[in-house]
């Protein structure tokens, strides 16, 4: 293990063991009113009439004719409403917000207003989509061909299920006007989007916006865009009461209406040639819900990710996003890779049980290499240590053994075991960091040579606040405790890029790392000195073209293997899981507590996607899950058995040789949870969740 | 009517009507913020506090049920030396992340030790299984528990 790696007490660990960190919540300011969204109950309708009763003194409404500047959220496309125009899309969709000083008045007022609408026919199933919000395809080789000259073709179709942050901590937000300027604060992955949301909002100039992040109780990509949002309506708010405005949301309103992982539908086309994979033809659709919000990019991974990792010479790939009635999706950990991973996966399981051979076995045969191109046709610049991870896991979870034999079990209890192989591509998708971030981070010396990081990205509990400090202090030679950090507030910090994209570690602590190595050569004890860096792309990287959907869509990749073992039930249909394993390498762990807390973290979260998380609409296109006793997630009791090992692969152009970390530990449980599944069962299976209800289905049709 | 309860170790009493939510009471009048907010209906534990030994979801309790009780949160708990316990396992195991759920988790915890000072892996999960945390994947928090138990002996 490397120096840096040893684990270190988190910078934040005493303020929020001893529950004096303050979260949005908890912050009461003078004169300060609460507000409530009323939402649309309609999932398509032209608002005809919004009639209100008396208001008392003190109590208002905030809506459309409040935004003094654009009433659009400024995302990525701008089609977001602060506030709901003349129409509604969504169940949900925020009207208005009533605004007062005791929260109970202002839930009676909202109880009381009458909206009229005129229904529309909604679209809510993703397959009558008529509106295509991003469509995108790449190709390469001789597809045609390939399945011309094909033995056998494989054809088949996969879907994926809503998944829902479930951070602990609900959205919530405060705005305040003060001197001519609007402070915002709250939870959130990413100030600086709020900061471009509000002045677009507002009609303001950006210095007379502040944005700062409180102690955020969670975000898993759920806090990225969607507080830009909140905090538009919110600010609107404030500026017409001229006070302080607090909004937070109920747990079941996070739930219904803010936005979630896209759900899928993925279509595969295999050719297979004398026992060889040889051409892939995919076909990929994610719901975006009624606006775009992250949809583009979030596609755009799915995309790159729908070959897996394997080498397909000959591959085309289609892409589109598509509006329906429904709940704008966006951000979640793993951003569109998940829902393509378990597709390629499980069709890989599938075409092996065809052939004849394990899945592993097809799998090891077609594993990418360093050098090789990738689906973009770029290329894997760096080790690709699968072969290695694959041994260890076999080793850690006796698969190879386990798999065979768990074949053709009969009895009540049946056991089985699953694998998957997977990465997680580093960063920003394509040129977004040269072209767009362009991160700016820095470091301040104060007289007293404490240092301090001076960045715009938050810890949301993936524990950066720690991770940044010893980077700085191990590189400067100071004592950690010499390194400060505070909370981002745009007043002081530069834009150094959103928490997103398993990015700031390695991105913005690669800065840090630079700043640091300059600083300690010009340190003059007892002066104030600042040191700022810029971002600049490596310069192996092969420049990546939307447009053409070609190049490195990543600098580098994390990687990973995992095993999970279950026994099913037959009689009752529920499933236990005996085991699960992952391997990961995400460079060097700056820190390895942490490292272990993410990866842990993550592949729970991903078990609970393949197994229990279960979302869905009725018929009205109202969401029927919104609450922890409806949406289940894992429990400490659900997978007692849960190990994970760090393989130390240091990636040369990371801040000691760190790579991206926090998402990869979601993107492969969901395959090998599913092929466990089918190993116990001997079934093939297409869908996630799969839930005792669906394994209830299977065995129904089994025995028919 | 005041309704009077012992709340960390002093005695109080509240002018709420009787069936006000306890998690309220404490939030915002005392105000006692390390007690979390996660749903309001008893399934997330972040709301968690020791009434009488046992531990509660405060947004499930009323008002009127605690008269005479005992109540601890997070903000007398930090106080003990069972707490100073707990807070260096937790720390050694970097089991704090979004730390949302964590005053629950500790006081989950200290009745966990209460019940059982060496107690088994089962039944800390047990034990934890009305505290969601959606950050760690628990084994991280179940390995401090464990360091606690060691390192408190005579504590508890």
């Amino acid at each position: 293990m490397e120096k840096i790696s040893q684990s270190t007490k988190k910078k934040d660990h005493e303020e929020k063991i001893s529950g004096r960190a303050l979260y949005v919540d908890d912050h009461v300011m003078e004169d300060m009113l609460h507000g409530r969204l009323l939402r649309s109950v309609k999932a398509k309708a032209r608002l005809v009439d919004i009639i209100l009763p008396d208001l008392p003194s003190g109590y208002f409404v905030v809506d459309k004719n409040d935004v003094t500047g654009v009433n659009r959220v400024h995302i990525v496309l701008d089609d977001t409403p602060v506030y709901a125009e003349d129409t509604v899309e969504y169940v949900g969709e925020p009207i208005l917000m009533v605004v007062g000083p005791e929260m109970k008045e202002v839930e009676r007022i909202l109880n009381a207003i009458v909206v009229v609408y005129e229904e529309q026919e909604p679209i809510l199933d993703m397959r009558a989509a008529e509106t295509v919000f991003f469509h995108y395809n790449y190709a390469k080789g001789d597809i045609e061909t390939a399945f011309k000259e094909a033995d056998r073709v494989f054809v088949e179709t996969f879907q994926t299920g809503y998944q829902e942050q479930a951070y602990l901590e609900t959205q919530g937000i405060i705005a305040y006007p003060h001197n001519g300027r609007m402070t915002v604060r709250g939870s959130m992955q990413c100030p600086y989007y709020v900061h471009g949301a509000i002045a677009k909002a507002l009609g303001c100039k950006n210095q007379d916006v502040q944005v700062v992040q409180d102690v955020t109780g969670g975000g898993f990509g759920g806090k990225e865009a969607f507080p830009s949002i909140l905090a538009c309506q919110v600010a609107v708010a404030a500026q017409k009461a001229n006070k302080p405005v607090k909004v937070i949301f109920e747990r079941r309103e996070d739930m219904e209406f803010t936005s979630k992982r896209h759900p899928s539908i993925s279509t595969y086309k295999v050719a297979v040639k004398s026992g060889e994979i040889t051409a892939m033809d995919i076909e990929v659709l994610f719901n975006s819900g009624a606006y775009t919000t992250l949809s583009p990019v979030v596609l755009q991974r799915g995309l790159i990710c729908a070959s897996g990792v394997y080498r397909i010479e000959n591959l085309r790939v289609t892409g589109r996003a598509v509006k329906t009635n429904t709940v704008p999706t966006g951000a979640y950990r793993g951003f569109g890779a998940p829902q393509t991973f378990f597709a390629v996966e499980m069709m890989m399981d599938h075409i092996a049980t065809a052939l004849g051979v394990d899945s592993l076995e097809l799998k090891e045969r077609c594993m990418v290499k360093q050098g090789d191109a990738t689906s973009t046709s770029g290329k894997y610049h760096f080790h690709v240590p699968l072969p290695e991870m694959v041994a260890r896991i076999d080793q850690l979870a006796d698969y190879r053994a386990k798999r065979k034999n768990y074949q053709h079990q009969t009895g009540r209890y049946r056991k089985g075991i699953g694998l998957s192989i997977f990465f997680h591509g580093c960063g920003f998708t394509g040129s977004g960091e040269r072209d767009i971030i362009k991160a700016v981070a820095k470091l301040r010396k104060n007289a007293d040579d404490t240092v301090e990081v001076l960045a715009s990205n938050t810890d949301i509990g993936q524990g950066l606040k720690t991770t940044f400090c010893k980077i700085v202090a191990d590189t400067l030679g100071i004592p950690y405790e010499q390194v400060l950090i505070e909370n981002p507030d745009t007043d002081r910090v530069p834009d150094s890029g959103p928490t997103v994209a398993s990015r700031s570690l390695m991105t913005v602590g690669g800065l840090l790392q630079r700043a640091a190595v300059r600083l300690k050569q010009e340190w003059k004890s007892g002066e104030v000195q600042v040191i700022e860096e810029r971002f600049v792309e490596p310069d192996f990287v092969i420049p990546f073209n939307l447009k053409e959907f070609r190049g490195d869509a990543y600098p580098t990749y994390s990687w990973s293997v995992n095993a999970i073992e279950v026994e099913v039930d037959i009689l009752t249909a529920t499933t236990k899981i005996l085991g699960a394993w992952g391997i990961f390498d995400v460079g060097v762990p700056i820190d390895l507590n942490i490292i272990q807390g993410q990866m842990q973290g993550g592949l729970l979260q991903g078990i609970g996607y393949a197994s229990m998380e279960q979302m869905d609409y009725n018929d009205q296109g109202i969401i029927r899950n919104n609450s922890f006793s409806d949406y289940i997630i894992p429990t400490a009791v659900d997978v007692p058995h849960l190990v994970t090992e760090i393989l130390n692969n240091p990636y040369t152009h990371g801040p000691y040789g760190a790579k991206g970390a926090g998402e990869l530990p979601l993107v492969g449980a969901a395959p090998a949870y599913v092929e466990a599944v089918e190993n116990a069962l001997s079934v093939s299976i297409h869908k996630i969740p799969f839930t005792p209800e669906d394994t209830m289905r299977v065995l129904q049709e089994a025995n028919q | 009517m005041m309704i009077e309860f012992t709340l960390n170790g002093q005695t109080v009493e509240s002018a709420a009507k009787a069936n006000t939510r306890l998690l309220d009471v404490l939030r915002h009048e005392f105000p006692l913020t390390g007690v979390k907010c996660g749903c309001k209906e008893g399934e997330c534990g972040a709301c968690s506090v020791i009434l009488d030994g046992k531990l509660v979801n405060s947004c499930m309790i009323a008002l009127g049920f605690v008269a005479g009780g005992n109540i601890t949160t997070i903000e007398g708990y930090r106080e003990t030396e069972r707490f100073a316990v707990l807070d260096k396992a937790y720390a050694a195991v970097s089991a704090v992340q979004c730390g949302f759920c964590i005053p629950g988790m500790i006081l989950a915890s200290e009745c966990i030790l209460a019940k059982n000072p060496n107690p088994s892996e089962g039944e800390i999960r047990d034990g934890i299984s009305g505290n969601l945390c959606r950050c760690t994947g628990y084994n991280a928090i179940v390995e401090a528990i464990h360091i606690a138990a060691r390192e408190g002996k005579g504590l508890w």
